[in-house]
């Protein structure tokens, strides 16, 4: 394995059960760095339980997770965001009160320095230089997910896509190597989305990993690297958009669920 | 001159501005506490053995008061911080009665029948001295990069934690600050009292501060400022402040009003 497609993200054996159903049984899954790799599969399939395992909100049953080879099944998830693997949620979770910018400098936290001393000290009404970087960065951010306009409202104010790209500048604020996108562009219109692909494709080619979940399956088409497909917890196939698209399993599975828009 | 009843109601207001901003602190983070009158009897114990049996100097003990406030808080906290919301409230409340229980029967302070001889210490210039240091305390870690981890906490902790913020640390050392400013606050108390009884610090004393904070806005510190100042002022303006039984009567019907009135306190704007 070269340096070039060394996995960012390794999944062992994963799996979660729920009583005594599994929602993720057995997963294996390699991330490579650099690319868009997408997991689909019917609703309840168990992409946001892989998800949630991956990032620490659940701890698995079993098996491991690997971060560029640190074992990080069972830690918490601020840790594991701190080692760059932070997601988006699939309704969005933002802090509703505070405005866009804030929103996006929380996400500086884990990246910068100074407590409580820090702040008795500071000189009211001018930032130092930790807190003029994270502005900077933030408000590039928010310039980058379109959003600069709309950066003094309320994060219950916007709509919903706006919602969807702040969760976005929010998580690429905390500096990840691997950012976990589940479903997106649920919600948004055909523009939109087509901006919201653009946009991860230029995330990848700036070297942020990302992996999604989606059932917009053109957008999947048109931006994946790799795409794995679960049905019941299980991988039921993985490769190129190519490949998946000719499965007859994959088809199989889809066939009667979701429309494939 | 003064009028002595009109500076002892000032007195009385700084110590409860320090009071309602020490249990603001907590729940800028989420965290509800019906204990804060345990942490001020920490203070307020500390401070007066400090200065009436040992002679320190009062600037050294009012500190110390705090800090021995503030480490309980830690020592308190970082078990018990996972817990959430009405189970908060209820482990808090044991902790304030623990506390009450604890110095009811510790002889060296005077148990049961209490501690005086605690010198008059505490004037209206070192109360509004460390109110204004408390305000600002609370207007500086607004805005900063730990006040916005605090309210990001308070408004989603799995969001919180998603992005690299460390729960526990963030609610144990806010609730440890509080916990440390609730305890200069038991120690300016003492030292105006003079004679001090567990008695003081029990349920009732952490329910008056529980209602300061939230009948002044619990989104905002000028909220928990104006909840203390109506709390301590308005009995005296009507009255009834002589009639210790009426007294949480009338906290208790102005709390409903509100609630009814104005749900997110006097003061409900954020910041
Ligand atoms: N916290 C939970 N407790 C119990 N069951 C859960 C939980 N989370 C998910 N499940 C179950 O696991 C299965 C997979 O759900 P999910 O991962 O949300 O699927 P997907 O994201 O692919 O639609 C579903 O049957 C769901 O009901
Ligand atoms: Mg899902």
């Amino acid at each position: 394995m070269n340096a070039a497609v060394s996995p960012v993200l390794e999944a062992r054996a994963l799996s979660r059960r729920f009583g005594g159903y599994f929602a993720v049984a057995e997963m294996n899954l390699t991330v490579d760095k650099r690319s868009i790799h997408a997991v689909i599969g019917p609703n309840g399939a168990g992409k946001t339980t892989l998800f949630n395992l991956i990032t620490g909100v659940l701890p698995p049953t079993m098996g491991d997770i690997l971060v560029e080879g640190t074992q990080v099944a069972g830690s918490r998830p601020d840790r594991i965001a701190r080692l760059g693997v932070v997601r988006t949620f699939q309704g969005v979770r933002l802090f509703p009160s505070m405005s866009a910018l804030e929103n996006v400098l929380v996400g500086r936290f884990c990246r910068t320095r100074g407590g409580y001393l820090a702040a008795f000290t500071r000189i009211p009404g001018k930032a130092g230089v930790t807190e003029a970087a994270s502005r900077r960065r933030a408000e590039e951010l928010l310039e980058r997910v379109g959003l600069a306009s709309r950066r003094h409202m309320r994060a219950s104010e916007l709509a919903l896509a706006d919602q969807r790209r702040l969760e976005i500048a929010r998580a690429l604020a905390t500096d990840p190597q691997l950012l976990l996108l589940d479903e997106p562009v649920a919600g948004m219109n055909p523009v939109e989305v087509q901006e919201a692909g653009e946009l991860f494709k230029s995330l990848r080619d700036e070297g942020i990993t990302i992996l999604l979940t989606e059932h917009h399956m053109s957008l999947v088409m048109a931006i994946s690297d790799q795409i794995t497909v679960m049905s019941y917890g299980r991988k039921i196939a993985e490769g190129t958009p190519e490949v998946i698209q000719r499965d007859p399993q994959v088809l199989a599975a889809y066939l009667g669920s979701e429309a494939t828009s | 001159m003064l009028d002595p009843y009109i500076e002892s109601i000032l007195i009385f207001s700084g110590i409860n501005v320090i009071l309602a901003l020490s249990l603001y602190l907590p729940v800028s983070a989420g965290l509800l506490s019906l204990g804060q009158g345990g942490f001020m009897a920490i203070g307020a114990y500390v401070s007066g053995y400090m200065t009436s049996v040992l002679g320190w100097p009062f600037a050294v003990a009012l500190i110390a008061g705090g800090v021995s406030a503030g480490i309980v808080g830690l020592l308190v906290g970082l078990p018990s911080l996972r817990i959430k919301g009405v189970y908060l409230i209820i482990m808090t409340m044991g902790f304030g009665e623990i506390v009450r229980v604890f110095f009811l029967n510790f002889e060296p302070t005077g148990a049961a029948s209490g501690m005086g001889g605690i010198p008059t210490e505490t004037t209206l210039p070192i109360v509004v001295g460390v109110t204004v240091l408390v305000l600002l305390m609370c207007f500086q870690i607004r805005g900063s990069r730990i006040g916005r981890a605090l309210e990001a906490v308070r408004e989603d902790e799995l969001a919180a934690e998603v992005i690299g913020i460390n729960l526990t640390r963030i609610k144990v050392a806010i609730f440890g600050l509080g916990a440390a400013v609730a305890g200069i606050g038991g120690g300016l108390f003492a030292h105006y009292a003079t004679f001090i009884d567990p008695g003081q610090f029990g349920f009732q004393r952490s329910a008056e501060i529980f209602i300061m904070v939230v009948l002044g806005g619990m989104g905002n510190f000028l909220g928990a400022t104006v909840g203390a100042l109506v709390v301590t002022i308005l009995p005296e303006v009507l009255r009834v402040g002589d009639m210790q039984e009426w007294r949480m009567t009338f906290f208790g019907v102005l709390l409903v009003i509100i609630m009814i009135v104005r749900p997110m306190g006097l003061i409900g704007v954020r910041r």
